[in-house]
């Protein structure tokens, strides 16, 4: 079999497409890379749609946990605090196991059955779960920047009459992505590194279609030898941070346009936050 | 444990619960918290020590060793650290039996990796064929506190390389114009200052480890995890005192407990801290503080 050959055969072999059995010899780089390289598409597929969905729920939970009214402030900081408080390895388990005891028939609202077979499947569930962790430790940074508004800047809004919504949209809300963003930036690259997480947690891999992280330990448990896969799952995922980095760093760029140049906020990659 | 507990099928209730929460395997499943609690007392200092290691290696002059620092601290940013906990299991359990092989065993002349198989001699193996179950479980759990460490004293280093630099570089200036010599000014002057800079970074860091421990699951050690798992499936046997559906539901839902008390206990602390850090700075929340102390 050769490289290309090997590529047409596995590079979508995540998804189902493909050859169907993974190889059973060889076992050569190309194999390696092509295979962990098509589970990196599980990777990228989380971590993309549970950052973007997380981050509309972040911005509101910030708000809410800033918010005067109990009612209001009291949930968000309950949600933050169980999402941020827990391994996310124990939140998998839970939601696996409390999505496995819905009714397998589907339930009955109004006539309508909604089916629930799905909601276990990695695709459904696991995203759900990062898709709330994030969305609590993205609210927490984002809380922290609303705090931490210059007050100046605020008075300065005041004094032109600035006030309401048009205060919360046009001063507020940016100032705070403005100084959320490199921790936001940092957490966004472990949202990415936590996927990796998913099929060792519950989670089923159907039909051996796994994230990189599960066939590079496929390829770990038939050659016993760990020096070859796990080091290209590290290429893979630098490369997967080099390009977060150099995409968050435009929209740095972009929110801290109106600086002089020697007050930016600069993106320091500082590993603060895992799961 | 109790005595009524001798035939659990005639029992009810809250007596059945009690027979059933005592038996033998639910003990070992209380026992793996305190396996964890062991993983937490051991790896947070050895990792420091890695970490201090580490930091103190990327600060040197000489420049292999500051890359070897630097290529330390910054591997564990770029990859997942779950790739590094299943990486090192087997790299260190392999590298250790590789290096006896290469000192006990006579015959050297077939290769070590060889066709999907890893094989030493009999000699060589670490444990040994013979070694009692409580070697062998001790053995895996030091190979995971060691994974542990070793992760974990990166983001350490991290830490601690960021406190030594922010220690004002005007007190080392004084410490060498006093003809100290670079050691000495490091023992004396930079180390125990960097701590107060260092003490955000390494309480986060405590947060994190006690949040990484269920990870021992991966490591093959029998912890909560396992236990968990293994308890709380559906029990329905016929030689099953205790039969039961299925519960796992309810044994991640005491991990959750036990995870968010012992992180809020930390929590409560660090909040403290933040507190009295912002008391006094042109901040909404230190405009908060100051309008809240002139109300009451």
């Amino acid at each position: 079999m050769t490289c290309w050959e090997t590529f047409q055969a596995y590079s979508l072999r995540s998804l189902g497409y493909g050859e169907r059995l993974l190889p059973r010899e060889g076992y050569d780089l190309c194999q390696h890379f092509t295979l962990i390289g098509s589970g990196l598409i599980w990777n990228i597929y989380f971590g993309t749609l549970a950052l973007a969905f997380g981050f509309f729920l972040a911005n509101a939970l910030a708000l809410a946990k800033a918010s005067r009214s109990r009612w209001v402030r009291k949930p968000a900081e309950w949600f933050i605090f169980v999402f941020r408080g827990s391994p996310l390895f124990i939140q998998f388990f839970l939601a696996y196991e409390t999505l496995v005891l819905l009714p397998k028939a589907g339930i009955d609202i109004f006539g309508i059955t909604i089916q629930t077979a799905w909601t276990t499947k990695a695709w459904a569930g696991a995203l759900f779960v990062l898709f709330l962790n994030t969305a609590a430790y993205s609210a927490e940074i984002f809380h922290g920047a609303l705090q931490s508004i210059p007050k100046g800047d605020l008075e300065a809004a005041e004094a032109y009459g600035i006030s309401g919504w048009k205060k919360f949209s046009r001063i507020e809300w940016p100032t705070m992505l403005r100084l959320g963003w490199p921790a936001y930036t940092n957490e966004a690259i472990f949202l990415f590194h936590a996927t990796t997480l998913v099929f060792f947690s519950g989670f089923p891999a159907f039909q051996q279609r796994g994230d990189a992280l599960y066939y590079a330990n496929y390829f770990a448990d038939k050659t016993f030898n760990p020096f070859i896969p796990y080091p290209i799952v590290g290429f893979y995922f630098i490369l997967i941070t080099l390009a977060l980095i150099w995409g968050f760093g435009r929209v740095n760029r972009y929110l801290n346009r109106h600086l002089p140049s020697n007050m930016k906020a600069r993106i320091r990659l500082r590993p603060s936050l895992i799961r | 444990m109790f005595e009524y507990c001798s035939d659990p099928r005639s029992l009810e209730g809250l007596q059945w619960l009690s027979c059933y929460l005592t038996t033998a395997t639910h003990f070992s499943f209380y026992w793996s918290f305190l396996t964890v609690l062991t993983l937490l007392a051991v790896t947070a200092p050895l990792a420091l020590a890695f970490g201090f290691a580490g930091a103190s290696a990327a600060r040197s002059h000489v420049l292999p060793v500051s890359w070897l620092g630097r290529a330390y601290i910054a591997a564990v940013r770029g990859i997942p650290d779950i790739v590094f906990f299943l990486f090192f299991v087997i790299a260190l359990d392999q590298g250790i039996e590789w290096f006896r092989h290469l000192f006990v065993c006579e015959d050297l002349s077939q290769p070590v990796w060889n066709n999907g198989e890893f094989r030493v001699c009999p000699a060589a193996k670490v444990p040994a064929n013979d070694a009692s179950p409580f070697m062998v479980s001790a053995y895996s759990f030091t190979l995971a506190v060691t994974t542990f460490a070793i992760v974990f004293g990166a983001f350490a280093a991290n830490v601690l390389y960021g406190a030594m630099t922010a220690v004002p570089r005007a007190q080392l200036e004084t410490a060498e114009a006093y003809g100290m010599s670079h050691r000495q000014v490091f023992r004396r002057v930079l180390v125990p200052q960097m701590w107060i800079y260092a003490l955000p970074g390494l309480s986060n860091l405590w947060l994190i480890l006690i949040k990484a421990t269920p990870l021992l699951f991966l490591l093959g050690i029998k912890d909560a995890v396992y236990w968990a798992r293994e308890l709380g499936s559906a029990k329905t046997s016929g030689n099953n005192p205790y039969p039961h559906g299925d519960w796992r539901l309810f044994y991640f839902l005491a991990l959750l407990v036990f995870y968010l008390v012992s992180t809020r206990v930390s929590e409560i602390l660090l909040a403290r801290l933040t507190r009295r850090l912002s008391r006094g700075q042109a901040t909404r929340a230190g405009e908060d503080m100051r309008k809240g102390g002139a109300a009451t």
